[in-house]
């Protein structure tokens, strides 16, 4: 900072740092004004790809093909009555989906969308990926607690012990991406994909990325994982007692969940915004495509996957999911670390990177 | 001068938010001050340009430790702490501890000296980032204590097993 002030240099009267200040405000208004429309209408896409799989058409009514309906359901959400129950704790009641969504919205400043376009390019970037999913567990167990109601209240209890034990499996199974790419920095992870002769670590991870889609599933609590919020058992779960534009916020923090969920996916796995080196040299024209569209539809395959787990499998029971995180996929992402591991040093030793 | 805005900002903070944590009779609020002093902490590493110490702190502390408070503080249902009069009967002999320690404390603040300069300055970490200066520090140089911690840590986590099988049998 000191250093940024003794540089200043006036450019239209307006000193460098104010500069810096500004293009930072813009590219944060940028950032999030795309991903709230991409969160509204994953909601879109969300109904439309489960009402095809059940053979029906999903939303038609508001505009062509029910295009403006998120819109619609926003408009509604926003003028909806807010009710707050009479022995809630009041400001923690408030507070917790703001939480939720802060925690979800904050993620956002290190996801590199194109080569050069994040917020903050820090070198813990994976890290502080991981700080603010654990964070989101916050507003839910919150939100539960502070309704004073006993379908929220297990559905935060249920929610928090989930979200400790997806989140060890979880860190986990990146780990083998930090190995392999030797970096915490993501824009660094998807240079070293482009490098790497595969050109995406799936290839080589994997194990790992089926253990991280399944606790990133788990992590956001959705379906087949969305005990929190089953709804034949607990209404509505955490949010039962929300209504209008806090419940909205839940919402949005939950999508917003899935978008960071998908992009953590994609640049960690899939390439980012690059795309294989083989590929491009069999057809060299697809260079000119530029990288935020390679991201967007990696971004849009993750979350299509997930609905498409929505509407074929049946919810786990909770014993299962459980067993499922502790015994099943803690066990895989360690073996992946320690495989990866003593690959690298036999292939380091023979020669090749 | 920026510097010393930060620092005292945050240690503000953190005096503040560790009073208020254990002041509070409603225990979730308590825990929720403590959240927060957990975050100042953790910019106080920032601050340091100690980056992965401080993603560590959040993730360690505020994304499980804290959670697995919440979660206990929900299990038993504590609504508000029962308001009594004197909870410990020799407050006098705490008094008395409790000044002894902060004079020892003070003493020691006024009698400090800075370590010597090691290999890791500020310009050697940020050639090398943080996080690579800690794993070659931590495998490197101090690879046995760091087993041995790990050890410590094993035989933690069976006893607690054995203390939670011992009802099923």
């Amino acid at each position: 900072m000191a250093t940024l002030i003794a540089l200043e240099t006036a450019r239209f009267g307006v000193p460098q740092w104010l500069w810096t200040i500004g293009f930072i405000i813009v590219k944060i208004a940028v950032v999030l004004a795309g991903v709230m429309l991409h969160v509204a209408y994953a909601t879109y896409f969300e109904r439309k790809v489960i009402g095809r799989m059940q053979n029906r058409l999903g939303p038609m009514i508001v505009g062509p093909y029910g295009l403006l309906q998120p819109i619609a359901d926003g408009i509604k959400s926003f003028f909806k009555e807010d009710i707050i129950p009479t022995n809630a704790d009041k400001p923690i009641f408030f507070m917790a989906p703001v939480l939720g969504l802060m925690a979800a919205l904050s993620s956002l400043a290190v996801v590199p969308f194109f080569n050069g376009f994040v917020i903050a390019n820090i070198n813990i970037g994976l890290l502080f990926l991981f700080a603010m999913s654990s964070l989101a567990v916050y507003g839910v167990i919150l939100g539960g607690w502070s309704s004073n109601s006993k379908f929220s209240f297990l559905g935060s209890l249920r929610a928090s012990a989930q979200v400790i034990s997806y989140e060890v499996p979880l860190g986990l199974s990146l780990v083998g991406v930090m190995m392999m790419a030797g970096s915490l920095n993501i824009t660094e992870i998807v240079n070293a994909q482009s490098r790497y002769p595969g050109g995406m670590y799936i290839i080589a991870q994997w194990l790992g990325f089926f253990v991280f889609v399944v606790s990133a599933i788990a992590e956001t609590n959705r379906s087949p994982f969305d005990l929190p919020e089953a709804e034949q058992e607990l209404i509505a779960g955490f949010f039962t007692e929300y209504s209008g534009m806090r419940f909205a916020l839940f919402f949005m923090a939950e999508y917003t969940g899935m978008i960071i969920m998908s992009s953590i996916a994609v640049l960690c796995f899939l390439g980012g915004w690059t795309i294989p080196p083989f590929v491009l040299k069999l057809l060299p024209f697809l260079g000119v495509v530029p990288g935020i569209v390679w991201f967007i539809m990696k971004l849009y395959v993750c979350i299509f996957f997930y609905y498409w787990i929505r509407s074929t499998l049946p919810r786990y029971r909770y014993d299962q999911l459980m067993a499922i995180g502790w015994k099943v996929l803690i066990p895989l992402s360690l073996a992946n670390i320690v495989i990866t591991a003593v690959l690298k040093i036999l292939l380091h030793h023979a020669g090749t990177p | 001068m920026i510097n010393q805005i930060f620092f005292f900002y945050f240690s503000a903070v953190i005096v503040a938010m560790s009073v208020m944590a254990i002041t509070r009779r409603q225990v979730l609020h308590g825990v929720l001050y403590m959240l927060l002093m957990f975050f100042h902490i953790a910019g106080l590493y920032l601050f340091l340009n100690a980056e992965f110490i401080s993603a560590v702190q959040i993730i360690v502390y505020a994304g499980a430790i804290m959670v697995l408070f919440l979660f206990v503080i929900m299990l038993l249902n504590l609504r508000e702490d029962i308001r009594k009069k004197q909870f410990i009967a020799v407050w006098p002999m705490g008094l008395l501890v409790s000044s002894g320690i902060l004079m020892v404390v003070l003493m020691s603040m006024l009698t400090v000296r800075t370590g010597t300069k090691g290999v890791w300055g500020i310009a050697q970490i940020e050639r090398v980032t943080e996080t690579v200066a800690v794993g070659t520090v931590l495998y490197m140089q101090y690879l046995f204590p760091f087993e041995v911690a790990s050890l410590v840590l094993l035989v933690a986590i069976i006893g607690a097993i054995v203390l939670a099988k011992r009802k099923v049998k």
